[in-house]
């Protein structure tokens, strides 16, 4: 699973696929994001690690524009989408899983993955819908029961699957791991990797469990209270002594 | 419910130690009530004409309001578990009919149909043509607009989740416009209704702007405000409405310009007929009938549509929607006109039904009862709420039988009277047998069409 670090994916004559800088975010008169630089290019996982209200979630939002940046810019392949509305920019099939999942609990399992295809080519439906059940088979046998009945696990399938099915070109997962037994995080997290490679997703991913998204991520940030410390190959964070000291001593999990 | 826990069989009620608990337990509700009624209902203050104001004691009916309380309490202290069992199971079997008697809900619904096409002729069969007026009209025209605006308020509070506390505002806007446009510029019924309709959008998209971002709770507040906005402009723009006064002589509608009376180019006159005033009433109770059944159709065929999958999704979870490349704003904003529309409608017929509205008819009350219809029945269930709408309606009008109640009660005994009491126990009682209305089943809709998987191993050379 674990993929070796290639310098290429820093290729600098490719402009990246996602780009943000200086961004500074409000809630009201706090501060939260306090000037991030980051690079998704096209093909990556990268991965964003930090503590509980580092930013990483505002961060997440505010690609989505809810709450827009005060300041600073975000392209997504060129275009300006730092004050874009949400909608629009989910229509330039950027796709995200957010945090807590919020899946549709009263609507069954089919009718949430319909609604994130809401954006695809109709056409496209059942050959995607074979697709995400492909790679989670536990949603097919579930596809008309409740979203709300689903276990934790599921609704975590179900958020991604859903994402997917807008067919998008970088997907953005918020803390896929998020409650989760480690057996079922280890299968989700061979999931994103596959969908990374076999389909050349682009994928950003937020995790508070370090240990598996660095094993996982291509690159990979660290944020501490809004700002971005440390930055580099996952693999090389995995083995640097600030990153083991601060989110990997206790055990990995 | 305290009483719902302890569930004893009544053999051992008088040996065990939980009588005396039981009794205590309802003495202290008789002391809470008496501590109640004791600033409530002890003295009634009057003004008399010439003594000034008089304070009355009522110690009477304190001690029946404590005794009723002491007794009610012990009752179901002591047999609450049969009655709490009695209702689930009566609710039970009435929801599991369908299933036993082999009743699909397609049957159902033809069987409701034949019935609602047919109910005219037989209250007339039933009742003779002077006692079908009142079947006709108070019990079937009136539970159909209610079934209409249930369905309507349906589609802004059950399918996207938009707690609106003033619905009335947009039946208002329906039936003033109406009864404006027909008595100033003389439109026909017919050119109204669509008008009605459109007014009514355009004030649910006026509404519509300034909450967007609210939800829930404060929603609630600024709908109920809105509504009451409306009523009080009706009521103080005297040149215009007429003010408390209401608009009268509102024309009637006409059997496609053919109207109901009895001259020689009524509607008995030209089909040959004699004159009855039943003409009129079957064709309101048709007009609405085709009208909520128009309701329900559209809603239903949205449901299965992207923008009615977006009003349920709304409801859901909106951040999730936003994510999904959903657009809130115009999502919330067709709920809600679209809801207002067919209240615009609903108000049309209301005011060329009666010919005469004033404010009395849109008042919160009726907010109130159409959102009682909707939650009662079940959010987002089309039958639940049908079924909602004629308890609800029906139930209010039965009380209006109930006169024979006074030679029980005494000539001051009006049953009408106690609608509201009623109601608040049908409430109770839904809240802990049905909490989640009385159709809480939530129809998919899309279901995957398996297609015969046939691998492609076997069709290749001539298998398949």
């Amino acid at each position: 699973m674990t993929l070796p670090y290639d310098p290429s994916w820093e290729n600098a004559g490719d402009a990246p696929m996602l780009c943000v800088r200086g961004v500074r975010t409000y809630y009201g008169s706090i501060m939260a994001l306090r000037g991030v630089d980051l690079d998704v290019y096209a093909g990556e996982i990268v991965t964003m690690i930090g503590a509980n209200g580092a930013g990483k979630s505002t961060l997440m939002m505010t690609i989505c524009g809810d709450p827009a940046a005060r300041t600073g810019s975000i392209h997504f392949e060129g275009r300006d989408i730092t004050r874009m509305p949400t909608h629009d920019i989910a229509r330039l099939k950027i796709a995200q899983s957010p945090e807590g999942r919020r899946i549709f609990p009263r609507m069954t399992v089919l009718e949430n993955l319909q609604m994130g295809a809401g954006l695809a080519d109709p056409r496209h439906f059942d050959d995607d819908l074979n697709y995400v059940t492909s790679l989670f088979p536990r949603l097919r046998e579930r596809l008309h029961q409740r979203g709300g009945t689903l276990s934790g696990g599921e609704q975590q399938m179900l958020a991604i699957a859903r994402a997917l099915m807008s067919r998008p070109k970088l997907l953005l997962l918020d803390e896929p791991s998020l409650g989760l037994a480690p057996l079922i995080v280890k299968q989700i997290f061979e999931v994103i990797a596959e969908i990374n490679q076999r389909d050349g997703v682009t994928i950003f991913l937020v995790e508070q469990n370090a240990y598996h998204a660095l094993r996982l991520a291509h690159r990979a940030y660290v944020m501490v209270n809004g700002v971005i410390t440390m930055s580099g190959a996952g693999a090389e964070l995995l083995r640097s002594p600030e990153v083991r000291e601060a989110y990997l001593e206790g055990g990995r999990h | 419910m305290v009483g719902t826990g302890k569930r004893r069989e009544p053999a051992d009620l008088q040996a065990s130690p939980g009588f005396l608990g039981a009794v205590k337990d309802a003495g202290f509700l008789a002391l809470l009530t008496f501590g109640l009624s004791f600033p409530l209902v002890a003295f009634n203050a009057y003004q008399h004409l010439t003594a000034g104001l008089i304070l009355e004691p009522r110690w009477g009916l304190v001690a029946w309001a404590c005794g009723i309380a002491f007794f009610a309490r012990l009752a179901w202290n002591l047999f609450g578990g049969y009655i709490s069992r009695g209702g689930s199971a009566a609710i039970g079997a009435m929801s599991s009919l369908g299933s036993r008697t082999g009743l699909s809900v397609n049957h159902i619904r033809w069987i409701g149909l034949i019935w609602l096409l047919s109910y005219p002729f037989l209250a007339v069969a039933l009742a003779g043509p002077g006692g079908a007026l009142k079947w006709i009209d108070n019990f079937g025209i009136q539970i159909l607009i209610y079934v209409m605006l249930g369905w309507g308020l349906n589609i802004v509070v059950g399918l996207a989740g938009l707690l609106d506390l003033g619905y009335v505002a947009f039946y208002a806007v329906g039936a003033y416009s109406t009864a404006l446009l027909s008595t100033t510029f003389g439109f026909s019924f017919w050119l109204c209704l669509p008008l009605a309709g459109i007014f009514a959008a355009f004030w649910g998209i006026l509404l519509g702007f300034p909450v967007l971002r609210l939800r829930g709770d404060y929603l609630a507040i600024v709908t109920l405000a809105f509504g009451e906005i409306i009523r009080l402009v009706l009521i103080n723009w005297v040149d215009v409405t007429g003010g408390a006064a209401g608009i009268s002589g509102i024309p009637r509608p006409t059997f496609f310009g053919i109207p109901f009376n009895a001259s020689d180019e009524g509607f008995a006159a030209t089909f040959g007929l004699t004159f009855t005033p039943l003409h009129r009433l079957f064709f309101l109770f048709y007009l609405i009938l085709a009208m909520a059944l128009l309701t329900n159709w559209i809603t239903v065929r949205l449901r299965k549509l992207p923008i009615g999958r977006a009003w349920e999704a709304l409801r859901e979870d909106e951040i999730a929607c936003r994510s999904l490349g959903i657009d809130t704003v115009l999502t919330k904003l067709t709920a809600f006109s679209i809801g207002a529309m067919f209240g615009g409608f609903a108000g049309a017929f209301f005011a060329a039904r009666l010919g005469f509205i004033s404010p009395k008819s849109f008042e919160f009350m009726e907010s109130a009862v159409i959102l009682s219809i909707v939650v009662l029945g079940g959010m987002g269930s089309q039958i639940g709420v049908a079924i909602a709408a004629i308890a609800m309606i029906g139930g209010t009008e039965i009380l209006r039988e109930l006169g024979f109640l006074k030679a029980l009660f005494g000539p001051a005994f009006d049953p009408a009277q106690y609608r509201m009491l009623v109601f608040g126990l049908a409430m109770v009682g839904m809240m802990v047998w049905r909490p989640r209305g009385l159709i809480s089943k939530r129809e998919p809709s899309i279901f995957l069409r398996e297609k015969k998987a046939i691998s492609g191993a076997l069709v290749k050379e001539g298998h398949g």
